[in-house]
């Protein structure tokens, strides 16, 4: 299936990806939408990435998310690329995994004849550019639950460049405090694993706990034990785990200050 | 060799209705270029890295080398020759040449669609958001700074 293009044409030049056919879904309108409802915000897959990036509901509710999406690519790309894309094709990079695991998003496949699944988007991917996607099915929207209005986010993407570049790490942290103590913490990694995930235990961590310099210190060095960075032609492995636990302090104490 | 099956195209470029038979894997820019003779649609890269094959496609900026032509059929389609001719030019194009943001030209036809796209949405734009405009859209020879240049001096002409 091709929507904007701008993975499966470029796979196909370099015949990573080999099909004799190809179902366009750009023409899809009805699925290019973002709904906001009295408790979530729903997002139809064929929604480009440019889309997502301005939206003022996503700004809102959701800025992690018009964050990253507004560095996905480029400009030209951005108004091509569609959310559904980017998480089908499930690189552990995918810049709006990241804040969707942080936002705790379900993904709702559909396939022919509208029998519909939905997969909570921490189990959704599988592996380097699999997903629980099967023969015949394709994503049609992404749901998450408006955050509480207290919730504080922030998302830090690193790459070799400010443009058209591929996440050397990313991360999205979303925390919600109660008087002095932290009642919520997610944290989304990107491009320092398999797949796109959560740092649930380092999140353990901090809930229940009052945000101090010690505390911030050691999710940083917790954070670099759930992750499993590889070298590639990008990063070594030891950089990305630096900057995963540098990323994390930051974020932590820009959402809590 | 089997024959390729082609399919109807029509497609609108620069205000005028084009029709083609046309492959399922041909893409916009080649199209463009090979097909109806928009040759100022230039291929750097073919994968959507460079920008150089930037067209608007019902009015947004996209890379041509990444769209199938199918996929554009009865849109609109804005190349460089719709921006401006010699004969009546742009003032985007009025700037490049005036502001030395153009060597070998190669990357212009693409600037040009993308800061026209950009103007048309943000046409007080500061020097920050003039480079992340064109942050899609490689060049080779100036250094970005006569082209960040020119469109500035085209947005304050603009309004």
């Amino acid at each position: 299936m091709v929507a904007g293009g701008t993975n499966v044409i470029p796979d196909m030049r370099a015949r990573v990806l080999k099909s004799d056919v190809l179902i366009d879904l750009s023409r899809l309108k009805s699925l290019a939408y973002i709904k906001e409802e009295k408790k979530k915000i729903r997002i139809g897959s064929l929604t480009t990435i440019s889309e997502l990036a301005s939206s003022k509901v996503i700004q809102k509710y959701a800025p992690i998310l018009s964050q990253a999406a507004n560095q996905l690519g480029n400009p030209l790309v951005r108004n091509r690329a569609t959310i559904g894309g980017n998480l089908a094709d499930a690189s552990p990079a995918a810049d709006t995994a990241v804040p969707l695991l942080a936002l705790e998003a379900m993904v709702v496949a559909e396939r022919d004849g509208g029998k519909q699944r939905q997969t909570p988007i921490d189990q959704f991917f599988t592996g380097p550019n699999r997903t629980v996607l099967r023969r015949g099915e394709m994503i049609k929207e992404i749901i998450f639950p408006k955050p509480n209005s207290n919730a504080k986010m922030g998302y830090s993407k690193l790459g070799l460049r400010n443009a058209m570049a591929i996440s050397v790490a990313s991360i999205g942290v979303l925390m919600e405090m109660e008087r002095d103590k932290c009642k919520e913490a997610r944290i989304g990694l990107g491009a320092v694993a398999a797949k796109p995930i959560r740092a649930y235990r380092t999140e353990e961590m901090l809930v229940g706990e009052e945000i101090t310099k010690q505390l911030i210190e050691a999710c940083c060095g917790a954070i670099t034990k759930e992750i499993s960075p590889i070298t590639d032609i990008r990063a070594s492995a030891e950089y990305r785990r630096s900057m995963t636990s540098v990323l994390l302090g930051r974020l932590i104490r820009q959402v809590t200050e | 060799m089997k024959p390729i099956k082609t399919y109807p195209l029509e497609l609108n470029i620069n205000g005028e209705w084009k029709k083609a038979e046309v492959a399922p894997y041909e893409t916009l820019l080649h199209a463009l270029r090979e097909r109806f003779g928009y040759t100022e649609v230039k291929e750097g890269c073919g994968k959507g890295d460079c920008g150089s094959c930037a067209v608007l496609l019902d009015g947004k900026a996209v890379n041509s080398c990444l769209t199938l032509v199918l996929q554009a059929h009865k849109q609109k389609v804005v190349t460089l020759k719709g921006i401006g001719t010699p004969e009546k030019p742009h003032l985007l194009q009025e700037s490049f040449v005036k502001r030395g943001a153009i060597q070998c030209g190669f990357c212009t036809s693409g600037m040009i669609v993308t800061a026209k796209a950009f103007l048309d949405r943000n046409p007080s734009p500061s020097r920050d958001e003039i480079k992340t405009a064109i942050s899609g859209n490689l060049c080779r020879c100036t250094g970005y700074k006569k082209i960040v240049d020119a469109i500035e001096e085209a947005s304050k002409k603009l309004k």
